[in-house]
């Protein structure tokens, strides 16, 4: 695994890679919400935003994102956020969870027993 | 001074990180979670990672908190950031559907932070050591206290000297709720314990299905 000199908790770093900004539209991603990417990477684009689109080529969730790029999950989904705005990733968010504590149908969840039956 | 070890030649820059395991499927698009929760040591970590289709991964939250103190002449509220710790694996289900097992920090500190950080997740499992038992009281008290769906699954290091029936008494655990054994460092075992959860969803989900 490659570790990277990061410290993930170290405020100067993040403030860096953020640009010292926080969203209020990052609460749209779940942990779960996986990314698939729109287009690659172009020249001069901030490094983390280049190790997000090559990841993402095949859909990724939010919380993979945050292990393999060695940054917190809030970061991460700060990041996403400009990546959505400019159209380089498309986020498809969890259909069923992520609604308060509703369980989702019993057809779903008869889908998911039957997978887990068979694994 | 034939030191190769730090050659300064050598491209510094690392290669973008590989995907430990395979990639999800390009039609991947519902990202499930279950929450795997119990006392200090007890297994958490072992069950996600032998049923998971990956290596376990782990990442962290910095979680933000209104602090107590309010100071309101300032107009200022206190905050306190906590980093959450937490790993997690997965299991693709079908063409859609991707189940991710989170195995929650051991910590009581961070307990209070569950409902964020794993808002959404389908239910939990509490992992139970019956050589510690009261590790186990806690997050069946915080679960309880959420609403949240759980199976008991106890954890065997050793022989059990009890019956689960004993268990399911000290834990004063109500009769609906499944309890099973299980060995968290087998893949079936620990299957298992994710079948005996969403069947118990399910049939809760039934009950709550409107009759028509
Ligand atoms: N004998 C035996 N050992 C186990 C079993 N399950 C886990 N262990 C061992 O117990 C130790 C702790 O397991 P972990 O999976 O790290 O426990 P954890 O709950 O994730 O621990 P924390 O995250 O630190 O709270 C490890 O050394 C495991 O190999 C089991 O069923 N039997
Ligand atoms: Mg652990």
């Amino acid at each position: 695994m490659i570790r990277r000199p990061v410290d993930s908790g170290d405020p100067d770093r993040l403030y860096t890679v953020t640009g010292g900004r926080t969203r209020a539209d990052e609460q749209a991603f779940d942990l779960v919400t996986l990314i698939v990417r729109e287009s690659g990477p172009t020249p001069g684009m901030q490094s983390e935003l280049v190790r997000i689109l090559q990841l993402s080529e095949r859909p990724v969730a939010v919380v993979e994102l945050a292990s393999l790029l060695d940054l917190p999950v809030g970061v991460v989904k700060i990041l996403l956020c400009d990546l959505l705005d400019t159209g380089r990733i498309t986020a498809r968010h969890p259909q069923s969870s992520g609604r308060g504590r509703q369980l989702p149908p019993p057809e779903t969840l008869k889908k998911v027993l039957l997978a887990l039956q068979n694994l | 001074m034939p030191s190769r070890t730090s050659d300064p030649e050598d491209p510094a820059a690392p290669a973008a990180p590989a995907l430990s395991g395979r990639p999800l499927r390009d039609t991947a698009r519902d990202g499930l979670k279950i929450v795997v929760v119990g006392g200090f040591g007890v297994g958490k970590t072992t069950l996600v990672g032998s049923v998971s289709e990956i290596r376990p991964l782990s990442t962290e939250e910095v979680m933000t908190q209104a602090g107590v103190g309010i100071d309101d002449r300032e107009g200022v509220r206190t905050k306190t950031t906590t980093t959450v710790a937490f790993d997690f694996g997965r299991i693709t289900l079908d063409d859609e559907m991707v189940l991710y097992l989170f195995g929650a920090p051991g910590q009581e500190r961070f307990w209070f932070l569950w409902d964020r950080l794993f808002a959404g997740t389908l239910g939990a499992v509490v992992l139970v050591d019956t050589r510690r038992l009261a590790d186990s009281w806690y997050a069946i008290d915080r679960l309880e206290h959420h609403g949240l769906p759980f199976v008991v699954a106890r954890n065997n290091f050793d022989e059990p000297t009890h019956s689960l029936e004993q268990v399911r008494a000290a834990l004063s655990l109500n009769p609906d709720v499944p309890l099973l054994d299980c060995d968290a460092r087998k893949r079936e075992s620990s299957r298992d314990v994710l079948v005996a959860l969403v069947r118990h969803l399910h049939s809760l989900s039934h009950a709550l299905e409107p009759t028509p």
